[in-house]
């Protein structure tokens, strides 16, 4: 009886490698493949910039046309903005005045986030796939750092997020926004908001068999303002001590000129 | 941001401090606040701001020469020091998320003290001309405690043999209020100044103002360095704005009353004051906040 246990455990375990083999190789063995692009890879905003579409084109290759034709496929195309650590804060009354209480930060969010899908993504793949992808405003990691609390207010302050980001206009999603203009062929529609974060934004796009995740692509795209403006921030940012002298002797100047012009004699 | 607000703003404020004498640094800051400006760049410009506003004034004191460079220098160095810890306590203030609320308790309390003060003293002046009686100037009596202290320096130009002590704490004291509130601080120092210290009043405004530009200008490039808070553009529409402004002020605050004019500017004060406490007493529209760390940008 013992002897048979053994058996069966190394059994098991010749097995189990050759198993999750199969199931890595099954990932790799979809025929289907997707492709995607985009017109530049650099755009350039000026400061009366209202927010964009943003129109990317993509294929699948190799597909089966009956999963085509039954609608087995689910395409997802989400813009990401450069990620950041974000901190959520709330208010509760303290002796009469509101005053932050409790925070929470949550590590490497993308400050802007626009998502296109065929349908709506969580009728495209199940919860536990698109958290594990992080797709979806619903499912983007949100992982607190330093974080030792019991877990009761982290949904709280998740959904506080989601919501703030999403009244912000820096979070949107459109669920219809990835249309088939052949048999695979597809443009997707993203928006880039108004006040759209500069630096790299990454286009990632995922297909979907069945609710099954079988290909990505990613592609960067880089966002630059321009303008006046701009520069001016670049320079309270990268010259920082310059742009602090500089802004003391416009005030010296603007005061000294006016002691001059309002002289009275 | 509309700039025609900004320019309006500036003109109102520097009309008002024209007219009274004063910087105004106390009430730019809670104004922008009011027009939706993140708290810290609404300090850090009014720092800058207030560089501009002073400088015309020091200018004329420093031609006639009625301003004591030693004693300026001494309230200089507390200042500078004052200014550094305000500035460390701010980026601290600032990461802990209470940043906004120091700075409207900080508001609250001071408009509402000077406020409080200046209708007090301007309501008495007004029933004493009422009565017929001449405005006397309190006359300061000529020693208190803060005469014992040790560490005694001579001013000249002040015609006083003073303690630094109490100098070096009052430019430290009104340093952390310049970086922190974004002001210049004179509504206090000269005052204190005349009170406090008995310094001849003859040298007390050039003296102070002579301080409030290098404290202003040192927390500018500090503020700049260390928060990316200073917004050039603002503070340079506020700076014309408001030197215009003040320009009409001095004229019109010659021809009329000044205890009625007090008067006015303190309900003013306390109004500013007032709608600030309502903000931090009103439920808020939403109880959470999100901040990035490059949400300035």
């Amino acid at each position: 009886m013992r002897r048979a246990a053994a058996v069966l455990t190394l059994a098991a375990g010749l097995l189990a490698p050759a198993a999750a083999g199969a199931l890595e190789n099954a990932r790799f063995e979809h025929p289907e493949k997707l492709e995607i692009g985009v017109s530049t890879d650099e755009i350039a905003i000026s400061s009366d910039f209202r927010g964009v579409d943003l129109t990317i084109f993509g294929a699948i290759e190799g597909y089966d046309p009956d999963l085509l034709a039954q609608g087995k496929y689910g395409v997802v195309v989400a813009l990401e903005g450069p990620k950041d650590d974000a901190t959520v804060r709330k208010k509760e009354r303290f002796f009469g005045i509101w005053v932050n209480r409790h925070s929470m930060t949550f590590e490497l969010v993308p400050e802007s986030y626009s998502l296109s899908s065929t349908r709506d993504v969580e009728t495209i793949a199940p919860d536990g796939e698109l958290n594990s992808l992080g797709i979806g405003i619903q499912h983007i990691r949100l992982s607190p750092t330093g974080y030792f609390g019991d877990g009761s207010n982290l949904t709280e302050f998740r959904d506080a997020f989601r919501r703030l980001k999403e009244a912000g206009g820096f979070y949107q999603r459109d669920p219809g926004g990835v249309q088939f203009i052949s048999a695979s062929l597809f443009k997707a529609t993203v928006r880039l908001p108004a006040s759209v974060p500069n630096g790299t934004h990454m286009v990632r796009a995922h297909l979907f068999r069945d609710g099954v995740f079988i290909s990505e692509k990613a592609l960067p795209l880089r966002v630059m303002k321009t303008g006046i403006e701009q520069m001016i921030s670049n320079a309270a940012y990268e010259n920082a001590t310059a742009y602090g002298i500089f802004a003391v002797i416009l005030a010296v100047v603007t005061g000294w000129i006016a002691s001059i012009v309002f002289r009275k004699d | 941001m509309n700039v025609f607000i900004i320019l309006g703003m500036g003109a109102a404020v520097g009309f008002l401090s024209g007219m009274f004498g004063v910087g105004g640094g106390f009430l730019i800051t809670p104004l922008l606040i009011f027009y939706n400006i993140p708290p810290v760049v609404a300090v850090a410009t009014g720092a800058n701001q207030v560089v501009a506003s002073s400088m015309s004034g020091a200018l004329s004191h420093f031609r006639r020469g009625t301003l004591d460079v030693r004693l300026g220098v001494v309230l200089l160095l507390g200042g500078l020091a004052g200014a550094t810890a305000g500035i460390w306590l701010f980026s601290l203030l600032r990461r802990i998320g209470q940043l906004d609320l120091v700075i409207s308790l900080l508001y609250v309390v001071l408009l509402g003290a000077v406020g409080t003060l200046m209708l007090l003293e301007s309501l008495r002046a007004l029933r004493r001309a009422a009565q017929n009686r001449p405005v006397s100037l309190r006359r300061p009596g000529q020693h208190n405690w803060v005469h014992r202290l040790p560490l005694k320096m001579r001013f000249k130009k002040s015609r006083i043999y003073l303690s630094i002590i109490p100098v070096v704490g009052l430019g430290f004291a009104i340093g952390v209020l310049t970086s922190i509130m974004g002001v210049g601080g004179g509504f206090i120092m000269v005052p204190a100044m005349i009170y406090l210290l008995r310094i001849p009043t003859s040298v007390v405004v050039g003296t102070s103002l002579f301080q409030i530009i290098f404290v202003t200008a040192y927390t500018t490039v500090v503020q700049a360095t260390m928060n990316h808070a200073v917004d050039i553009v603002l503070a340079f529409i506020l700076m014309v704005a408001g030197v215009i402004g003040a320009q009409y002020g001095v004229r019109i605050g010659q021809k009329l009353r000044g205890e009625q004019l007090r008067a006015l500017l303190a309900l003013l004060v306390l109004a500013v004051g007032a709608r600030l406490a309502v903000d931090l007493v009103a439920t808020p529209g939403d109880i959470y906040s999100v901040v990035s760390e490059r949400i300035y940008r």
